[in-house]
């Protein structure tokens, strides 16, 4: 008997030990002179994205001595890895990540905040794109982040589909879009079933939803927060939502099967399988056009209301900002590495290989990024854009709005009238949804 | 409660006593020793600190310290569970339609797992190439089976309205399957695709210990099949059957992966279940003080229905130890 | 065992329905793997345009499957060897022996069954951190971390599957061998579980697929060098992009080795082993 409960305990013993060698697992780098960097995923692969971000590095670790370890997140696992990182204390230096998550972030105290010498240490508020600048965090506080990519909405158009309908000008009003989407949602081979619409977008994607809600709101002359919470209920806010859900409901030039679409790619795929004529999408779309050999576009700003009951906004100030980790061992480098990416020179590089926008507004001088739609989507984030709201609450608005959006837009779908009593309800009800949980 | 069964009384009375003596009384706890450690340290204690947070008021702004959260007693637990609020309703919504969803997800596994495994217990040529096929389900990573499905229940282009539309001829429209109503049902189909081959599994192996001598002579006897079945299979897999039925209700009811794959962040709301719901406030919005009191009352529903699911199976007297 | 007509019609019928609810999306999966992406994107056909075999070479450059299919593999056997040692030491006991606590045991097991992931995901992960600040062994991010959670998540299922099976044998199998001479554990390994052997693959393969699929907290517990399968598949989806036949193609050859595997213990878990046990 004792024997076996030996060898029982024995057995424990060595499950410890196999359990502790089975430890030695790929480990973290060392420490010192090295910056741990995370990267949000901007390219079509984590493979790529690092192809295009190590030269960067290298060119950094060349100025200053100090090495970069490069990790890019894929945003399907990016929130929790920032979740784990200021929770345990075990965070990368430097970070990057959706400038609409800047006021969240801002509030869990984990980040460095810009201001004075730190500001200055990544090149001064002057270097920076106001309106991207804008969304660095809460209003009245630091920032805690500088933007480090910009984007922006923008009218993308099917020139040949424009000119087989004889429409020679991209529609600069609300009223002129409709009509031309409407001219453009056609059955081109006359099956008795509409192959072609007018414009195209994604009924289930809640981002999509919730800034155009904004953009739209925001020209109606709303807004969806004001100090005491959401407004989603507001007339105008109402309006710009059943002017959104509309273009499927009433206006039939979207394609009922895109109230589904979600993942932010199947728009841009029905654009660039002539699906579709026209969509309104970021800028970082014409990657995905590129990496499907699709050239037939042209970009216009975004249509406006006319009159205009608000303010002419026409994108929201998109992009990816920038932070620094509290915990970093190196806050001083941790600068630099920012001062560097967002610097002018690196700028133009990021942009091009990224299709974004640069953020340093000296950039927009160079002779690479001279051309007709670098000058319009410029055009729109300087001039026509403004920041989601700068709340902490940003993220779970954009989920609950957003929803709410796509739940309209899979009524419409499934063939229910939508009246705009109907939409009001569904603003209330993520209303009271956002304020229960607040 | 324990469908470990004690020595039978008849077998060696007094040896328990005299065992206990022995100095080996320590070897059924050197035995079970690997398993409490673990169950301490990935259940046990993070459960009570998840229990914990739930009174907490722990959120982005207090996560970086997450050990000074101020202590808010029961707020998140009215705030959470109010029925008249929309967080209350809302979730009252979803706790009934995960019942509706576990009790239609269990049942049809249940069925489909025993039926097949009553077929595949028997001899025939093919049944070595059906017992690994059935199990291919069961297999493929959850991401993959969700977005193969995904895939085909596209509402455009799928395989599904394929072949009620164009091959079949059923339907003149293609009906959207992942969003609206019908979500729930593809939530039932791709869950049931998922579950059953785990009862088949299990159940087959309990099948596997009935002697076929006691078939024969039921066979005999002039017994039909399918009072063999009632008569001699259910009993005798018994207990198999009650923990497979009780754990594939537990995780049916918790279940995330498949609805967090299908739909993403936020479920249609006909398919809307609870535990995407809580993951929805926890690790979307970070207010885990919020979602953890949520937890909890799914917890105690889990808690109770297992009580009494439990007093309804066991004969009287058979947990007393 | 006699079949009757009866029988005989409910086994067609009903291994026909599995057979077709099982194949069909495996066929979708089977196809659309060898389909040019072009092909993909449209409507759905039963068959390819043009087969390619393109997307079985591309998958391994596109996200770095191989070393995924390794960290899965690692981390899933181990997981289940140990799970099935852990579970089958402490199933034995609470089938065969008398002592304090037991109860308490095996109720507290079972009942973590109950525990909903995403209730402890958190505090699991916040608990391993001060382990690893306290004693330095790194569990997240680490092959370790993952271990010991799938371990732990498969053992209640497997204690309670195990120790009914054991309930299962006479006891007079192992006090015989126990007359002879052999100890009480010597009885377990050379008399239980030979006879239990279809229960504990059953078992094993319940562990290995608990560890194998497992997506809510790999996304927490891995980081680049040591993602699993079960997430890292995602990255076939990027922003711009689904690469579906390449995602499928990628899912059929991950799941090769699992089926092969189970085809070759599926023939272990034939009847008659405690049948024979018993006469």
């Amino acid at each position: 008997m004792k024997i076996s409960a030996r060898a029982v305990l024995s057995a424990s013993t060595a499950l410890g030990l196999v359990a502790a060698l089975t430890a030695c697992g790929p480990d973290e780098g060392s420490e010192g002179q090295t910056l741990t960097y995370w990267a949000s995923n901007q390219g079509a692969s984590v493979e790529e994205d690092q192809e295009v971000l190590q030269p960067a590095l290298d060119r950094f670790t060349e100025e200053t001595g100090i090495e970069v370890e490069l990790e890019v997140v894929p945003w399907s696992e990016l929130y929790n890895r920032v979740l784990t990182a200021v929770s345990s204390g075990n965070s990368p230096d430097v970070l990057n990540i959706g400038n609409t998550w800047a006021a969240s972030l801002q509030e869990t105290g984990a980040f460095v905040p810009f201001e004075g010498a730190e500001l200055e240490a990544v090149g001064g508020e002057e270097r920076f794109v106001a309106t991207s600048f804008a969304t660095g965090g809460a209003e009245g506080a630091p920032p805690t982040s500088v933007p480090l990519y910009g984007l922006s909405y923008a009218l993308f158009y099917n020139p040949t589909m424009f000119e087989e309908a004889g429409i020679e000008e991209p529609p600069a009003t609300w009223e002129e879009f409709v009509d031309t989407a409407n001219e453009l949602t056609r059955d081109t081979d006359d099956d008795g079933e509409i192959d072609q619409y007018g414009f195209g977008l994604e009924g289930g994607n809640e981002r999509q939803n919730s800034h155009m809600a904004f953009i739209l709101g925001r020209q109606q002359g709303g807004r969806l927060w004001a100090d005491q919470g959401p407004t989603f209920s507001s007339d105008a806010q109402v309006t710009a939502v059943k002017q959104w859900v509309d273009l499927m409901a009433t206006e039939d030039v979207v394609d009922p099967s895109s109230a589904e679409f979600s993942d932010g790619t199947q728009a841009i795929a029905d654009f660039v399988d002539e699906r579709s004529a026209m969509t309104i999408v970021q800028g970082s779309a014409r990657t995905t056009m590129a990496a499907r050999d699709f050239d037939d576009y042209e970009i216009a700003e975004v249509p406006v209301l006319d009159p205009l009951p608000g303010e002419p906004v026409q994108s929201i100030a998109a992009g990816i900002n920038i932070s620094v980790f509290n915990d970093t061992d190196d806050q001083e480098g941790a600068l630099r590495l920012v001062e560097h990416l967002t610097s002018p020179q690196e700028q133009v590089y990021l942009s091009q290989e990224f299709q974004t926008l640069p953020v340093a507004t000296e950039s927009y001088d160079s002779e690479e990024l001279q051309d007709e739609s670098m000058d319009t989507f410029r055009r729109i984030l300087a001039e026509h854009s403004e920041p989601m709201p700068l709340i902490p609450e940003e993220g779970q608005m954009e989920t609950v709005l957003g929803a709410a959006i796509g739940g309209i837009f899979a009524d419409v779908a499934t063939g229910s009238e939508i009246t705009e009593a109907d939409v009001r309800q569904a603003m209330e009800d993520a209303e009271a949804e956002m304020d229960a949980a607040n | 409660m324990s469908f470990t069964e004690e020595p039978r009384p008849g077998a060696a009375p007094g040896s328990d006593r005299r065992r206990s003596r022995r100095p080996g009384w320590f070897l059924p706890y050197g035995m079970i020793l690997p398993a409490a450690v673990l169950e301490l340290l990935v259940h046990i204690i993070p459960m009570l600190l998840g229990i914990y947070i739930s009174f907490t008021s722990l959120t982005q702004l207090t996560i970086r310290r997450w050990t000074t959260a101020p202590f808010v007693w029961f707020d998140n637990f009215v705030r959470g569970l109010d029925p008249g609020s929309a967080l209350g309703s809302a979730l009252f919504e979803s706790l009934f339609r995960t019942i509706v969803y576990t009790v239609l997800v269990v049942g049809l596994s249940w069925a489909l797992g025993m039926a097949a495994a009553v077929a595949l217990n028997t001899r025939f040529r093919g049944r070595g190439v059906l017992r690994t096929l059935f199990l291919v389900p069961y297999a493929l990573p959850v991401y993959v089976a969700a977005i193969l499905w995904a895939f085909m229940f596209n509402q455009r282009d799928g395989m599904v309205n394929r072949v009620l539309v164009q091959d079949m001829g059923l339907l003149d429209e293609r009906p959207f399957w992942l969003i609206g109503e019908n979500a729930f049902w593809v939530l039932v189909i791709v869950s049931v695709w998922r579950l059953w081959p785990f009862a088949f599994l299990m159940l087959l192996a309990a099948l596997q210990s009935i002697p076929g001598d006691v078939y024969e002579a039921a066979a005999i006897d002039g017994a039909s099949t399918w009072k063999r079945f009632t008569d001699i299979t259910l009993p005798m897999v018994r207990s198999a059957n009650l923990v497979v039925l009780l754990v594939m209700g537990l995780w049916t009811f918790n279940e995330f992966n498949i609805p967090y794959l299908l739909f993403g962040d936020t479920s249609p709301e006909s398919a809307r279940l609870i535990s995407p719901l809580i993951y929805e406030h926890s690790f979307v919005n970070w207010n885990f003080g919020l979602g953890a009191a949520m937890s909890v009352l799914l917890l105690v529903v889990l808690i109770v229905a297992s009580a009494i699911y439990v007093r309804m199976v066991l004969p009287k007297g058979s947990g007393n130890d | 065992m006699i079949e009757t007509k009866g029988f005989r019609w409910f086994r067609k019928v009903v291994l026909t329905f599995l057979t077709v609810f099982t194949v069909l999306p495996l066929y979708v999966l089977v196809v659309t793997s060898v389909k040019p992406l072009e092909n993909v994107r449209g409507t759905f056909t039963w068959f390819p345009d043009r087969i390619t075999f393109q997307p079985f070479v591309d998958m391994w450059t596109t996200i770095p499957l191989a070393s995924y299919l390794g960290n899965s593999l690692i981390v899933t056997t181990t997981a289940t060897v140990l799970a099935l040692l852990v579970a089958v030491l402490a199933a034995y006991p609470l089938s065969r022996l008398r002592f304090r606590g037991k109860r308490l045991f095996s109720m507290t097991v079972l009942s973590t069954q109950m525990f909903p992931g995403i209730l402890f995901l958190l505090p699991l992960f916040l608990i391993f951190v001060r382990v690893e600040d306290l004693i330095g062994v790194e569990l997240t991010g680490s092959y370790l971390g993952l271990i010991v959670t799938y371990l732990t998540f498969a053992l209640p299922f497997s204690i309670w599957m195990l120790a009914g099976y054991f309930s299962a044998i006479p006891e007079g199998l192992e006090e015989a061998a126990m007359i002879d001479g052999t100890t009480r554990v010597g009885a377990l390994v050379r008399v239980i579980l030979p006879v239990a052997r279809p229960g504990i693959i059953a078992v094993g393969v319940f562990a290995f697929i608990t560890a194998w699929g497992e997506v809510l907290f790999a996304s927490v517990l891995t980081d680049t060098q040591t993602r699993t399968l079960s997430i890292g598949l995602k990255l076939y989806t990027s922003q711009t992009d689904t690469l579906w036949n390449q995602l499928l193609a990628a899912s059929l050859t991950i799941s090769l080795p699992v089926v092969i595997a189970f085809m070759l213990i599926q023939r272990y878990l034939v009847s008659g082993l405690s049948a024979g046990a018993v006469k």
